[in-house]
C-alpha cells in the first residue's frame, strides 16, 4: 500500500511555472531520492507535499487519505484536510533549530505546548513532561547526541546542529520524513554523520524522501530514485536505472557533472 | 547653597522622570500596535501608518511639542468665533489649551511610539521564515509561534536599538522645558534669575549622568542574561 500518493501536481508562482505536474508514490518502509539540478523544484515539491506550500493543482495523499485536493474549492474543508498533513515531518537544509533552546528544549517544545492541550494535562502535568523529556532523550540518543543535552544550538558543530533537527522531527513520531539537501550547509567533514544518522533510520524502515547531491549516498541508501528537470520528472527507477545506467539523455549529462 | 539647590533640581527632576517613565509606559506598547500597523497586509492601513510614521520622525522633536501645546487652543479659540450650529464645529469650540504637563506626555508618547515602531519592526522582520516554517511543521500554532519561539529572540536583537533610544529619552525630557514645563533644566535655570548662579544649570548634567549611567548597567544586564543565545 502506498503511504504517499501525488497526482498531476503544478505549482505556479505567479506566471512562472515550477512544478508542471509531479506523479509518483511512495510504499511503506522506502525510501526515495530526488536529484536534479538548483532550481528543478525539488524544495518547492517538498513544500507543497507538506503544507509549506500551497500546490496550484493536483492532489496529495498520505496514507490513504487526501491531503490536498485542488478540486475543493471550500476553504473549510481544505483545512480539514490539510490536518492529516501532520504525518510529514521535515529536516531544512538550514536546520532551523530554535536558539534559545537546548537540544532537548529544541525536541520536547512541540511536545510540551501540544500536550497542554490534553484533557488530563493539569492532573498529570510531572509525569506528561518527564514522559516527553524521556522520548525527547531516546531519540537524541539516537543520533548520538546523549551527551550534548544541555547544549544551546550555538554550542554545537553544524553537524550536531542537524542531528539535532532530526531529532526533533523524529520526535514528533511523523509517518515520512522530508530531508531537503541536509548536508548542503555543511562543510564537507561533517556530512558524513548525518549521512550515517540518516542510513540508520533506513535499516530501521522509516519511509523518506530525500532531497541530496549526494549521490553516492542516494545510490546506496534508496529504493528508488526520481530526476528532475525545470519541473517534472525525467526519470524515475532503481538507483541502478536511475544514477548506474541512466536513459534520458538529460539524466546522464546531470550526472556527469558530478563525475570526478 | 548646595543644598538648596540640590533640593530644588531634585524637584525639577521628579517631574523629569515622571516624564521619562509615563512615557514609556505608554510608549513601548503603542510602539508595537503601529508596528503592526506598519506590517499590516491591509495596504490603505500599511501606508496611513507609515505616513504617520514618516512625518513624526521627520520633523523635530521640539516643534511637535509646540504644535501639540498651542494648536489645540488654536483650534478651540477659531471654533468660537464661527457663527454656525455646525455640530462638529462646535466640539471644536470645547477645544482648550492643554495642560503643560499632558502636552509634553502627548508628544513624547507619540514621538517615541514611533521610534519605537521602527525598532520593533525591524526586529520583527529580522527572524528568519524558516524559524516560523519549523514552527508549522512541528505543528505549532502561530501565537504558539510567535510567543514561544520568535518573541525572545526579537527582543534580544532590539535591545541594543532600544536601549539607545530609551537613552536618549532621558535627555529628551528636557525638551519640554520649550512649553515650560518644569523639569529639571527649569529649575536648574531658575538660579540665574534668582540668584545670578549659573552652575546649578552645569550641574543638572551630573542628574543626567546618573540617569543614563543606571540605564546602561541595566541594559547591559539584561544583554548579558540573553547571552546565552545567538541569534
Ligand atoms: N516563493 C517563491 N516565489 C517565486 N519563485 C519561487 C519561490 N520559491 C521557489 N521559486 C522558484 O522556483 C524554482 C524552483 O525552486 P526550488 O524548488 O527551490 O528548486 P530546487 O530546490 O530544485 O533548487 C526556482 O526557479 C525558484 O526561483
Ligand atoms: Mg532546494
Amino acid at each position: 500500500m502506498a503511504i504517499l500518493e501525488v497526482n498531476e501536481l503544478t505549482k505556479d508562482f505567479g506566471s512562472t511555472k515550477v512544478l508542471k505536474g509531479i506523479s509518483f508514490s511512495l510504499e511503506e518502509g522506502k525510501v526515495l531520492s530526488i536529484i536534479g539540478s538548483s532550481g528543478s523544484g525539488k524544495t518547492t515539491l517538498l513544500r507543497c507535499i507538506n503544507g509549506l506550500e500551497t500546490a496550484t493543482t493536483g492532489k496529495i495523499s498520505v496514507n490513504d487519505k487526501v491531503v490536498f485536493d485542488s478540486t475543493v474549492t471550500d476553504k473549510k474543508e481544505l483545512k480539514a484536510l490539510r490536518h492529516n498533513q501532520q504525518n510529514i515531518g521535515l529536516v531544512f537544509q538550514q536546520f532551523n533549530l530554535f536558539p534559545q533552546y537546548t537540544a532537548l528544549g529544541n525536541v520536547t517544545l512541540a511536545m510540551k505546548l501540544a500536550a497542554k492541550k490534553r484533557p488530563d494535562y493539569k492532573k498529570n502535568k510531572k509525569s506528561i513532561l518527564e514522559e516527553i523529556d524521556a522520548t525527547a532523550k531516546k531519540y537524541l540518543d539516537k543520533v548520538g547526541l546523549s551527551d550534548k543535552l544541555g547544549n544551546y544550538p550555538c554550542e554545537l558543530s553544524g553537524g550536531q546542529q542537524q542531528r539535532v533537527s532530526i531529532a526533533r522531527a523524529l520526535a514528533m513520531n511523523p509517518q515520512i520524513l522530508f530531508f531537503d539537501e541536509p548536508t548542503s550547509a555543511l562543510d564537507p567533514e561533517l556530512t558524513g554523520e548525518i549521512l550515517k544518522t540518516i542510513r540508520q533510520l533506513a535499516e530501521d524502515n522509516m519511509t523518506m524522501v530525500i532531497v541530496t547531491h549526494e549521490m553516492n549516498f542516494a545510490k546506496d541508501v534508496s529504493d528508488e530514485v526520481i530526476f528532475m528537470d525545470d519541473g517534472v520528472i525525467a526519470e524515475q527507477g532503481t538507483p541502478e536505472e536511475v544514477l548506474v545506467n541512466p536513459k534520458n539523455p538529460r539524466t546522464k549529462a546531470f550526472l556527469n557533472t558530478y563525475e570526478k | 547653597m548646595f543644598l538648596t539647590v540640590t533640593q530644588a533640581l531634585l524637584e525639577g527632576f521628579a517631574t523629569t522622570l515622571e516624564l521619562f517613565i509615563m512615557t514609556l509606559i505608554f510608549a513601548l506598547p503603542l510602539g508595537l500596535i503601529i508596528s503592526f500597523g506598519s506590517m499590516s497586509k491591509i495596504k490603505p492601513i500599511k501606508w496611513f501608518v507609515r505616513t504617520f510614521v514618516w512625518i513624526i520622525r521627520g520633523t523635530p522633536l521640539m516643534l511637535q511639542l509646540i504644535i501639540i501645546f498651542y494648536v489645540p487652543g488654536m483650534v478651540g479659540m477659531w471654533a468660537r468665533d464661527q457663527e454656525t450650529t455646525n455640530v462638529f464645529i462646535e466640539w471644536l469650540a470645547t477645544w482648550k489649551v492643554m495642560e503643560r504637563f499632558s502636552a509634553a506626555l502627548v508628544s513624547f508618547v507619540i514621538n517615541y511610539a514611533c521610534y519605537f515602531s521602527e525598532i520593533y519592526r525591524g526586529g520583527i522582520e529580522s527572524i528568519s521564515k524558516g524559524q516560523y516554517e519549523a514552527c508549522h511543521v512541528l505543528g505549532m500554532s502561530k501565537p504558539q509561534a510567535f510567543f514561544h519561539v520568535v518573541l525572545l529572540q526579537v527582543i534580544k536583537r532590539i535591545i541594543p536599538p532600544m536601549s539607545n533610544e530609551i537613552i536618549t529619552l532621558v535627555k529628551d525630557t528636557s525638551l519640554a522645558r520649550i512649553i515650560s514645563v518644569y523639569e529639571i533644566i527649569w529649575s536648574g535655570e531658575a538660579f540665574i534669575k534668582s540668584d545670578g548662579l549659573l552652575w546649578p544649570l552645569f550641574y543638572t548634567g551630573a542628574f543626567f549622568l546618573l540617569a543614563c549611567g543606571l540605564l546602561t548597567i541595566l541594559f547591559n544586564k539584561i544583554e548579558k542574561k540573553l547571552s546565552f543565545f545567538s541569534v
